[in-house]
């Protein structure tokens, strides 16, 4: 079943074509990758679909729904939910905090009842720590459950955006190039991890990546694109053997 | 004695710093930036209850007018945010600073050609009623300055500590990107806040009026109220209602036992002492790392 449809997608900027007529279509339970030279507009796909941007052209549908008109804040009660190529966290806040704030959209209480911390309130918050706690092993965070953001080593904060994702509780998750700025260890967890979610959460994987080795280990189609357009699609191999590819990665300018 | 008399007025004087710092806090907290008409939000706030209260005026009884001109504040102030604000949204934050500069000087503006220049008095049902113990006199007013910030000040501080919308706020001000993609709407919770502001500094006005006379020119206080809230931390609530009550306190009692100008000087005094000492103010949110 398709999860995520993207049709004939297109953002301009000015003259400049950041996004250019890319149609790709992810199933659900799929890993899915988007690759590319830098400035090839993969991130603007991103940012197009959990609606930073609005596209020129083009629609977005999830689970058959057009979410194109939707604004950026609903997009996470829908069960969309993302990390950044450069990690957006609320840096003076705990990892714990900025969990907990993935829950943003599951939380019913209305003002009165929190201040009043009613009975159903300490029940509602009792089930997101649960929920959060799950992330928090599952990505082996227990040491830095009360540890500010803005101290934290790169590779942590990075991890703790996954979690702060997948604590949104999401149907598909969005991965901005996880592996970057990360160790070959680091990297490999990252891998685990990103075949588990689909194993043990059921979750649908798109995700930009610059890491070939990461992106020939956990996904099951690529999308490949430079200057905005879609070059090839197809499975790791198949893509990356295509010529269009290989000369925007030489940078012939054969594809341009 | 004297010393004791000086410090329950300059407490009472204290708490309308504090509330009017806990306005800079709360638009801090949400946007990052700080709101300069805060203290002509409180004198128009003051205008407002005074025109729907006072005898001469619309004549409500005073409960009512002051309700009444808290909601229209928490409606102009969030107008404000919608019609305003928000066209500088994602602008440097100096653009911020001017743009609520000006509107400062529109409300005083306005607030002038509405009432005048000439001070007025707002008839309040504990004008002149004082108690006495022990050779000090307190007077109702000044208790009820003290009890309603109070009160205040914690229910502020709840809001922000354990509501949904609260967090959402302060999510927003630590980052608007990652509060999006957490499904904040970070614009409504911005014009939510600055509604909240305007309610927070019409009550501080009332108190205000409830202590003299109010003339267009009295949101300059604004500026010591910057300086309690910058003591306090800027961030943090408990934080800008100490920092007022340091100011309030320090104040008479400079005027008292200090030389000449000394007393008018004396809150910004602190409040470099404070900035050298303790750059992120007494109750820094941000945390240094531990080495």
């Amino acid at each position: 079943m398709k999860l995520l449809e993207i049709q004939d997608l297109s953002i301009h900027f000015g003259g400049v074509k950041a996004v250019d007529g890319v149609s790709f279509e992810v199933n659900e339970g799929e890993i899915f990758a988007i690759i590319g030279p830098n400035g090839a507009g993969k991130s603007t796909i991103f940012n197009l679909i959990s609606r930073v941007y609005t596209p020129t052209k083009g629609n977005i549908r999830f689970e058959g729904q057009d979410i194109t008109g939707l604004k950026a804040h609903q997009i996470a009660g829908l069960g969309i939910a993302r990390t950044f190529q450069n990690i957006e966290l609320f840096d003076h806040s705990t990892v714990l905090d900025n969990l907990l704030m993935g829950r943003h959209t599951h939380r019913t209480t209305n003002f009165v009842e929190d201040i009043l911390f009613l009975p159903k309130v300490r029940r509602e918050e009792r089930e997101h720590r649960r929920r959060v706690e799950q992330v928090i092993e599952f990505l082996e965070l227990e040491a830095y459950r009360k540890k500010m953001i803005a101290g934290l080593p790169y590779g942590v904060r990075k991890v703790v955006e996954i979690g702060r994702a997948l604590a949104i509780g999401p149907k598909l998750i969005l991965l901005d190039e996880p592996a970057s700025g990360l160790s070959v260890e680091e990297t490999r967890d990252v891998a685990f991890w990103i075949e588990d979610m689909r194993r043990d959460m059921g979750l649908t994987v798109l995700m930009v990546e610059h890491d070939m080795s990461l992106v020939n280990q956990v996904s099951d189609r690529v999308l490949a694109v430079a200057n905005g357009r879609p070059l090839a699609l197809g499975e790791p191999a198949e893509v990356q053997a295509h010529p269009d590819v290989q000369a925007a990665y030489l940078g012939t300018g054969a594809a341009a | 004695m004297e010393l004791l008399q000086l410090i329950i007025g300059g407490l009472a004087n204290g708490c309308i710093y504090g509330l009017v710092a806990l306005g800079f806090v709360m638009i801090y907290k949400s946007s990052e930036g700080v709101n300069f008409a805060q203290g002509d939000m409180m004198m128009l706030g003051a205008f407002i209850a005074l025109g729907l209260g006072n005898s001469d005026q619309m004549g409500l009884p005073f409960a009512v007018a002051v309700v009444l001109a808290m909601i229209l504040m928490f409606g102009i102030s969030w107008g404000v945010e919608r019609v305003v604000v928000r066209q500088i949204f994602g602008q440097p934050q100096f653009a911020l600073v001017i743009l609520t500069i000006a509107l400062g000087f529109i409300f005083r503006f306005v607030a002038g050609s509405i009432w005048g220049y000439t001070p007025l008095v707002l008839e309040t049902p504990f004008a002149g009623q004082n108690m006495r113990t022990g050779g000090i006199v307190i007077s109702l007013s000044d208790l009820v300055t003290i009890g309603v910030t109070l009160v205040l000040t914690v229910a502020l501080w709840s809001f922000f500590a354990f509501t949904r919308i609260g967090l959402a706020a302060q999510a927003a001000s630590q980052n608007q990107m990652a509060a999006y993609i957490v499904g904040v709407p970070v614009m409504r919770v911005n014009s939510l806040i600055w509604g909240l502001s305007g309610a927070v500094a019409t009550v501080a006005g009332v108190l205000y009026a409830t202590r003299g006379a109010i003339d267009p020119n009295i949101g300059l206080l604004g500026i010591k109220a910057f300086a309690a809230a910058v003591i306090g931390g800027l961030g943090s609530l408990p934080g800008a209602l100490i920092g007022g009550l340091v100011i309030g306190v320090i104040e008479p009692i400079a005027g008292r036992y200090a030389p000449g100008e000394l007393a008018k000087m004396s809150p910004y005094i602190i409040m470099l002492i404070v900035l050298v000492t303790r750059p992120g103010g007494l109750f820094s949110q941000i945390h240094m790392k531990k080495v």
